[in-house]
């Protein structure tokens, strides 16, 4: 870097020391080429013809040649840092989940054995506890993914509205008020979660407060769905109906299957909304306040109502910000980790097993890191999967074709060119948080 | 436009000079309901932070009889001697402040300085590199945790500060911040630098980097929080209890040796503590977070 800052001061875009004084009117006017124009600025004056090759090359190498070398040493701490610790991981990764490596040695190493495509096989195709775990973990995480990102999308929004009222007095501390959990640290916060879906703790003592004997959260293993169907009378959940018990789909049972999220998950579900509701009103927020108001002045005097103007004026408008919500609530909530090693380590009853926790409790607790790499790249393709299908679902129909489609062009995230950057700071923060 | 958004801001007045009481009634019980759903929320989003707060200071039989209380009966620091005492509490914490402050410190050179060459300057493969780091930033953490581990055992890092601090020293959703907002600076600042002598490093150190100086807390201020709160990683990185940093050694109470269902003061001081730094942090530029939200919205 000190190389570069000694360099003799020759503005780019510039002829050499003749240009010093005598450049005219041309030369100071000219964008050079730090303006980012793609194309070099012509030259008045001396020189071979503008556009002539020759001329082209030296005026390359004069204006981007010392730029070129600095610009490769101001990213190459990032290049180093994030190919060792992330490219070049990924790949190991990859091998790795091709062997039965136990966490001795090196993985690397000729003894490793290889075992092809049969990590894999057996989280789908072969019958057995690894296919088990991981379609029940599968399932309790669905139906978190289920209840979270429409509870946070839903009270994130309302929150925001509310507290973006004109006439709201107190919005600072409401803001506030909501935003805090988000920036706790997630253990610190399952703790105290922890202690108050203790059986006799705040929760239940609040519940019995209004009259309601609430359930032993964390030891209870019972589906919701279950829960319900049984109250209703439709099935009886201790002797469900053969056609449900005995039916089998990927190694779980239908009964299985339909369980709904345990009451143990339920916990963990308010906590995460409780979370992440905060961020994702900051984000609403930002976009509210960035709407033009005349809009919705005009559609006062036109007559709207409040629900109307709310439906066809305001929504409508903050697509880009619902957009980036739900997908940022679909990548995280397929990660959640932090929660459950604290609060419950998967129990009870394997209900609260997530993959991401199964691959991380498969490597380092039963040292079969080959079954958990290959557990972490199915849940990698499931995480880009739902992106893609939530992108796909919710493309603009109206964009004229041949603009930017919803893959988007790979230089130019999809939500640059409509969000204002703090949203896009907040959410590229936010999508960080496993 | 002008002139229609000028006639537009004047008409809603009309409105007020011919409420009839029904009108004014119902507007009246809109922001009284209003107000009442906000409190209740605040109240469920606070509640807990004064029950972790209360219950630090109980008993312990105190604390498990009645968790629901604000107000500790009797009152005791014990959970806080115990925590200094009993546990590695004070270790976890100068781990923590030494990580969260090289790592904050590293982020925020290593992002805006990647983070400006890949706006200003013109060399090959910028476009290619940046288009890396988008794809980069859409890595899901949690998939990384298991790969992580293998080049750190690999290394031979595992267990070392080296292995908590260097791997994270960079961020790609950092350097994709720090690029958007230097993309915002004008031109004639860098040509003015330029002309008068400045080298590329001298430009963007002493005259583009203060010129974005909102980004650069931004992303000091998620750094900060993100290696203070940093967890998931910790569990790959290190085993050994002197390497622990304050949500390693915490979740470590609540799952390890303690076990469940009991010591809750203790535990829940323990989380208090961890949290203190970060709400702090939150309560100074908080301010500055949000202002800098509208802000940014003039680029539209």
């Amino acid at each position: 870097m000190t190389t570069t800052s000694n360099d003799p001061p020759v503005p780019p875009g510039r002829s050499g020391p003749s240009g010093e004084g005598s450049g005219g009117t041309g030369t100071l006017r000219q964008r050079p080429a730090v303006s980012g124009a793609r194309v070099p600025v012509r030259q008045r004056g001396g020189g071979p013809r503008p556009g002539s090759s020759a001329e082209r090359r030296r005026r390359y190498t004069q204006i981007y040649g010392r730029q070129g070398s600095a610009g490769w040493l101001f990213v190459l701490p990032a290049i180093v840092i994030l190919g060792i610790f992330l490219l070049v991981p990924i790949l190991m990764a990859l091998f790795v989940s091709f062997t039965n490596w136990s966490g001795l040695g090196s993985p690397f190493a000729s003894s490793t054995p290889l075992v092809g495509a049969s990590n894999y096989t057996h989280l789908f195709t072969v019958n057995g506890l690894a296919r088990e775990d991981f379609m029940t973990s599968i399932r309790n995480n669905f139906y978190y993914v289920l209840l979270v990102v429409p509870l946070q999308t839903v009270l994130s929004l309302g929150l925001a509205l509310i507290v973006n009222g004109r006439l709201l007095r107190g919005k600072g501390f409401f803001r506030t008020a909501f935003y805090f959990p988000s920036v706790t640290s997630s253990v610190a916060i399952s703790v105290v979660f922890l202690f108050m879906f203790l059986n006799g703790g705040a929760v239940n003592a609040l519940l019995h407060f209004f009259g309601i004997n609430g359930p032993q959260w964390f030891s209870d293993p019972r589906g919701v769905i279950q829960i319900i169907l049984g109250a209703i009378g439709v099935v009886d959940p201790n002797n469900p109906p053969a056609v449900l018990a005995n039916s089998h789909l990927l190694g779980l049972t239908t009964w299985d299957w339909i369980a709904g999220p345990s009451v143990a998950m339920c916990a963990i579900i308010a906590l995460v909304v409780w979370t992440t509701s905060g961020t994702f009103m900051l984000m609403f927020l930002a976009a509210l306040q960035n709407l033009p108001i005349e809009l919705d002045e005009a559609s006062m005097i036109d007559g709207a109502s409040r629900w109307q103007r709310l439906r066809y004026v305001t929504l409508p408008q903050l697509k880009p910000t619902l957009f980036l919500v739900i997908t940022l609530g679909l990548i995280g909530t397929w990660q959640v980790f932090d929660q459950i090693y604290v609060m419950s380590q998967g129990n009870p009853a394997k209900t609260t097993l997530t993959p991401a926790f199964l691959s991380y409790r498969t490597a380092f607790k039963d040292f079969n890191y080959g079954s958990g790499a290959a557990i972490s790249f199915v849940l990698f393709l499931i995480i880009v999967l739902m992106t893609l299908l939530q992108r796909w679902i919710m493309r603009d129909r109206d964009r004229p074709p041949g603009g930017r489609r919803w893959f988007g062009r790979p230089t130019e995230p999809p939500v640059e060119d409509e969000l204002p950057l703090p949203v896009v700071a907040l959410a590229v923060g936010e999508a960080r948080r496993p | 436009m002008t002139i229609t958004s000028v006639h537009l801001r004047r008409t809603p007045a009309p409105a007020k000079h011919a409420p009839d009481g029904s009108t004014r009634g119902r507007r009246i019980a809109t922001r009284v309901a209003g107000y009442a759903v906000l409190t209740m929320f605040a109240l469920i989003f606070i509640y807990p932070f004064i029950i972790q707060l209360a219950n630090t200071f109980k008993t312990e039989p105190n604390a498990s009889s009645d968790p629901l209380s604000p107000i500790p009966h009797p009152f005791t620091d014990a959970s806080f001697l115990r925590i200094f005492d009993g546990t590695d509490f004070p270790r976890w914490m100068l781990n923590s402040v030494f990580v969260t402050i090289v790592v904050t410190i590293c982020r925020v050179f290593f992002d805006s300085l990647a983070g400006y060459a890949l706006a200003r300057l013109h060399f090959r493969g910028r476009k290619t590199l940046f288009a890396s780091v988008i794809a980069v930033m859409a890595v899901p953490g949690v998939v990384l945790l298991i790969p992580k581990f293998l080049v750190l055992n690999q290394l031979g890092l595992y267990d070392s500060y080296t292995a908590l601090i260097l791997p994270t020293i960079v961020d790609a959703a950092g350097i994709f911040i720090m690029k958007q907002s230097f993309e915002m600076v004008p031109y004639e600042m860098e040509e003015a630098a330029r002309i008068d002598g400045a080298g590329i490093f001298r430009t963007y150190w002493s005259v583009v980097l203060p010129m974005v100086r909102p980004a650069v807390l931004t992303l000091t201020i998620l750094s900060f929080q993100g290696s203070w709160n940093e967890f998931p990683f910790t569990l790959v990185a290190v085993q050994s209890p002197q390497y622990f940093t304050l949500p390693r050694g915490v979740a470590n109470l609540v799952s390890g040796s303690l076990g469940a269902g009991t010591q809750y003061p203790l535990k829940l001081g323990a989380a208090l503590l961890a949290t203190i730094p970060v709400a702090i942090l939150f309560f100074i530029f908080q301010r500055h977070f949000v202002r800098g939200a509208n802000e940014g919205g003039v680029k539209g």
